[in-house]
C-alpha cells in the first residue's frame, strides 16, 4: 500500500478528530454549566443562542480578545511553554483511542488514528508527561498561589497515577494484551454481561480507576490545586487570555480522554450492551451504531463527572494524599492478586 | 523513513544533551534532559522495542524527571554561577574526553561485527515475546528487582528523615503552611 | 488485515504530537497578536489578592513533596513490571509447565513491595498532618 496515501489519510483523520475533540471540549464546558446550574436550581447559560448553545463560541471569542499579560516576575520561556505542554499532552492521547468497530478504508483504520499494540501504555505515558504543564506553569509564574497549587497538583497527580496504573492490570490480565482494540474485543462477546465491569469482575478496579482519574484531571472532589477559597486559582493564577483558556481546555480534553479510556477498559468500548441479540442492520448501520454506543458511554461518564462536581465537597489535602496511598493503592494491589487468582483457577489459556 | 526519523531524533538527543550542559538555569537543564529521554524513547521505537519506548517515557520522562523538577522547585535552585573551571579540567578533561571518544569510535569501527548489530527496521518485538523471556528465563533478576525497590524505599526514607527530631520540629511545621 | 507494515501505525501518533503542540503554539501566538495590550506596572505584578507583593514566591517547601516523588518513582517501576506480567499471565501455565507458577512469582514480587508500603506507612511518611512522623 502506498505510503503517501496512508500519510494523507492519517492527517485527515487527525484533523477531523481534533476538530471534533475541541468542539466536544467547548460543549462539555457548556454542558457542565448547564447541569451544575440545574443542580443548583438555576438556569445556567441561556442568553446566547437557543438554550445558550452559542455560549462556547462567545466565550472563546472573548478570551481571544482579552489582554495577554506577561507579568514581569515570570520566567518567560517556561511561562509560555507550560500551557503548550499541557494542551499538547491533553490532545495527544486521543490518537490511540478506537471510536468504533475495526473498519478499514483502503487498508486504513476508519475509527482510530494509531492502532498500536501498546495503546494503553501510550495513554499512561502521555498522562505522565502531562505533569510538566502544571509543574512548570506554577514554578515559572513566580507567584505563591501558583507555586503552591503546582506543588500540590503534581504531588497529587503522581500519587494517583500509581493507583490508576495498577487498576488497569486486572483488565490487562483478562485481555492478555495492551492493545485497546483487543481489550474491547474480549468484552464484546455477550453484550453488557461480558464487559469488564460485570463479566470480568473488575468493579473494584473500575471504581479505583474512576477515583484516580478524577484526581488525575484535577476535578472535584480532588480539585485542590485550584481550590479557589485558599489558592485563588492555583497553578494558573498568573495566566490570562487564551493561555488561561488552554489550561481550561486541557482539563476538559483530559476529562474526555479519561472517559474514553474508562469506556474502552470497563464498559466494553463501542460494543453494544445487547451483544448479538439483534441481527445485522446492513453495513452502514453496523459501522455507525458502535460509534453511537461509544459516544453514549463517553457522554455518560462526562455526565457523572459533572454530577459528582455538583454533589461532593472538596477533600482536605492530607486526606487526599492519605486516600491515594493508604486506600486506593492497597485496594488496587489486592484487586490484582484476587483477579489473577481467579483467572489462574478458572481460565488459563 | 526509519533512517530519516533516526537522524531527526538522534539530533534532538545530542542537541538536548549539549543544551543540558550549556544551560545555566537548572530547570532548563532538567527540561533538556527530558528532551533527551523522550527522543531516546523514539530511538528505541525505531529499533523495534515498543514496550521499552513506552516505559522509557513513563519511568524516565514521567517519574524520574518529575523528581528532578520537584527538587529544583523545592530547593529554589537559582541560576548557577559560571566559574571558569579549574585548570585540571582544561588540562585533563578535554584531552581525556577526546581520547575516550576516539577509543570508542575506534572500537565500534574496527570490532563492529563482534559487537553485534541493532537493525533499524519494521520488526517490532511484541510485549508478549518480551514477557515470555522475562518471566521464564530471567525470573531471578526480575524478583531481585523487587528487593532492590524495597532497599531503595528504605534508603529514601532514611535520607529524608531528620536526625534531631526535637530541634527541627518547629522549622518543618512552618514550612508548607 | 493490515496492508501496511506495523511500524507505520506509529507515524500518525508522531504527527498527532506535532499537530497538538503546533496548535498550542498557534493559540499562544494568536492570542498575543489579537489580545489588546494595555499593561501597567500594577497589572504586571504577581497577583496577591490586591495587596503589594511581599517577597519572592520561591522558597523551600516541605520535604514530603520530595518523598512523594521519590516513592512514586519506585512504585512506578513496580507498576511497569506488572503490565508485561499481566499480558502473558494466562499463557504462563503452558510456558512454565505449572498451573499457578505465574501467580506465585508475582506474589513474591508484590510481597516485597507491600513490605515497602507497610514500612513507609508505619514510619508516618504518608501522614501529612502527623507530627509524630519521621519527617
Amino acid at each position: 500500500m502506498n505510503f503517501w496515501w496512508f500519510l494523507l489519510l492519517s492527517i485527515i483523520k487527525i484533523a477531523v478528530v481534533l476538530v471534533i475533540l475541541l468542539t466536544a471540549v467547548a460543549y462539555t464546558v457548556l454542558l457542565e454549566r448547564k447541569v451544575v446550574g440545574r443542580i443548583q436550581n438555576r438556569w445556567g447559560p441561556s442568553r446566547v443562542g437557543p438554550f445558550g448553545l452559542l455560549q462556547p463560541l462567545a466565550d472563546g471569542l472573548k478570551l481571544f480578545l482579552k489582554e495577554d499579560l506577561l507579568p514581569t516576575a515570570v520566567y518567560k520561556p517556561l511561562y509560555i511553554l507550560a500551557p503548550v505542554i499541557a494542551l499538547a499532552c491533553a490532545l495527544t492521547s486521543i490518537a490511540v483511542v478506537p471510536f468504533g468497530a475495526d473498519i478499514k478504508f483502503k487498508g486504513v483504520d476508519l475509527f482510530q488514528i494509531a492502532n498500536v499494540n501498546i495503546g494503553l501504555l501510550v495513554i499512561l505515558a502521555v498522562t505522565s508527561v502531562g505533569v510538566y504543564g502544571i509543574a512548570l506553569s506554577g514554578w515559572s509564574s513566580n507567584n505563591k498561589y501558583s507555586l503552591l497549587g503546582a506543588l500540590r497538583s503534581s504531588a497529587q497527580l503522581v500519587s494517583y497515577e500509581l493507583a490508576l496504573g495498577l487498576s488497569l492490570v486486572g483488565v490487562v490480565l483478562r485481555a492478555g494484551s495492551l492493545n485497546l482494540r483487543t481489550i474491547v474485543d474480549v468484552q464484546a462477546t455477550h453484550g453488557a454481561l461480558s464487559w469488564n465491569i460485570f463479566g470480568g469482575f473488575q468493579i473494584v478496579a473500575f471504581f479505583v480507576y474512576l477515583t484516580a482519574a478524577y484526581a488525575e484531571t484535577n476535578r472535584t472532589p480532588f480539585d485542590l490545586p485550584e481550590a479557589e477559597s485558599e489558592l485563588t486559582a492555583g497553578y494558573h493564577t498568573e495566566y490570562s487570555s487564551m493561555k488561561f483558556a488552554m489550561f481550561f481546555m486541557s482539563e476538559y480534553a483530559n476529562m474526555i480522554t479519561v472517559s474514553c479510556v474508562a469506556t474502552l477498559l470497563f464498559l466494553g468500548g463501542w460494543s453494544s450492551p445487547f451483544g448479538h441479540l439483534f441481527p445485522s442492520f446492513g453495513p452502514v448501520i453496523d459501522a455507525i451504531l458502535p460509534v453511537f454506543w461509544f459516544v453514549a458511554k463517553v457522554f455518560f461518564f462526562l455526565f457523572v463527572y459533572i454530577w459528582v462536581r455538583g454533589t461532593l465537597p472538596r477533600f482536605r489535602y492530607d486526606q487526599l494524599m492519605g486516600f491515594g496511598w493508604k486506600v486506593l493503592l492497597p485496594v488496587a494491589i489486592a484487586n490484582i492478586v484476587v483477579t489473577s487468582l481467579w483467572l489462574g483457577f478458572t481460565r488459563p489459556l | 523513513m526509519h533512517l530519516v526519523l533516526f537522524f531527526i531524533f538522534g539530533g534532538f538527543c545530542v542537541a538536548g544533551a549539549l543544551n543540558l550542559l550549556l544551560q545555566r538555569h537548572p530547570i532548563n537543564s532538567a527540561l533538556s534532559l527530558i528532551v533527551v529521554m523522550t527522543s531516546l524513547a523514539v530511538l528505541y521505537l525505531l529499533l523495534g522495542a515498543e514496550f521499552l519506548a513506552a516505559v522509557q517515557v513513563i519511568v524516565y520522562s514521567g517519574a524520574i524527571m518529575v523528581l528532578f523538577t520537584f527538587v529544583i522547585m523545592l530547593l529554589n535552585a537559582q541560576r548557577e554561577e559560571r566559574t571558569h573551571g579549574s585548570r585540571a579540567a582544561y588540562i585533563l578533561g578535554f584531552p581525556g574526553a577526546a581520547a575516550l571518544f576516539a577509543l570508542l569510535t575506534f572500537i565500534f569501527i574496527s570490532n563492529g561485527k563482534s559487537l553485534g548489530f541493532a537493525v533499524l527496521g519494521p520488526d517490532m518485538v511484541s510485549t508478549s515475546q518480551l514477557s515470555s523471556v522475562l518471566f521464564r528465563d530471567l525470573l531471578l533478576p526480575f524478583e531481585v528487582t523487587s528487593v532492590l525497590i524495597l532497599i531503595a524505599i528504605l534508603g529514601a526514607v532514611a535520607l529524608a528523615r531528620h536526625h534531631e527530631p526535637h530541634k527541627d520540629e518547629s522549622k518543618t511545621q512552618g514550612k508548607e503552611r | 488485515m493490515q496492508s501496511h507494515p506495523y511500524t507505520w501505525n506509529y507515524l500518525p501518533l508522531l504527527i498527532q504530537v506535532v499537530v497538538a503542540a503546533g496548535l498550542g503554539l498557534a493559540i499562544v501566538g494568536l492570542s498575543w497578536l489579537i489580545g489588546r495590550g494595555r499593561a501597567s506596572k500594577a497589572k504586571l505584578d504577581a497577583y496577591e489578592c490586591g495587596v503589594p507583593v511581599e517577597g519572592d514566591a520561591r522558597g523551600r517547601f516541605s520535604v514530603r513533596f520530595y518523598m512523594v516523588a521519590m516513592l512514586f518513582i519506585l512504585f512506578d517501576v513496580e507498576a511497569v513490571f506488572m503490565l508485561p506480567w499481566a499480558v502473558i499471565y494466562r499463557h504462563l501455565p503452558v510456558l512454565t509447565g505449572s498451573r499457578m507458577f505465574g501467580f506465585w512469582e508475582m506474589v513474591v514480587y508484590l510481597g516485597f513491595v507491600v513490605v515497602g508500603i507497610f514500612y513507609v506507612w508505619k514510619k508516618g511518611i504518608l501522614d501529612w498532618t502527623n507530627d509524630r512522623g519521621d519527617l
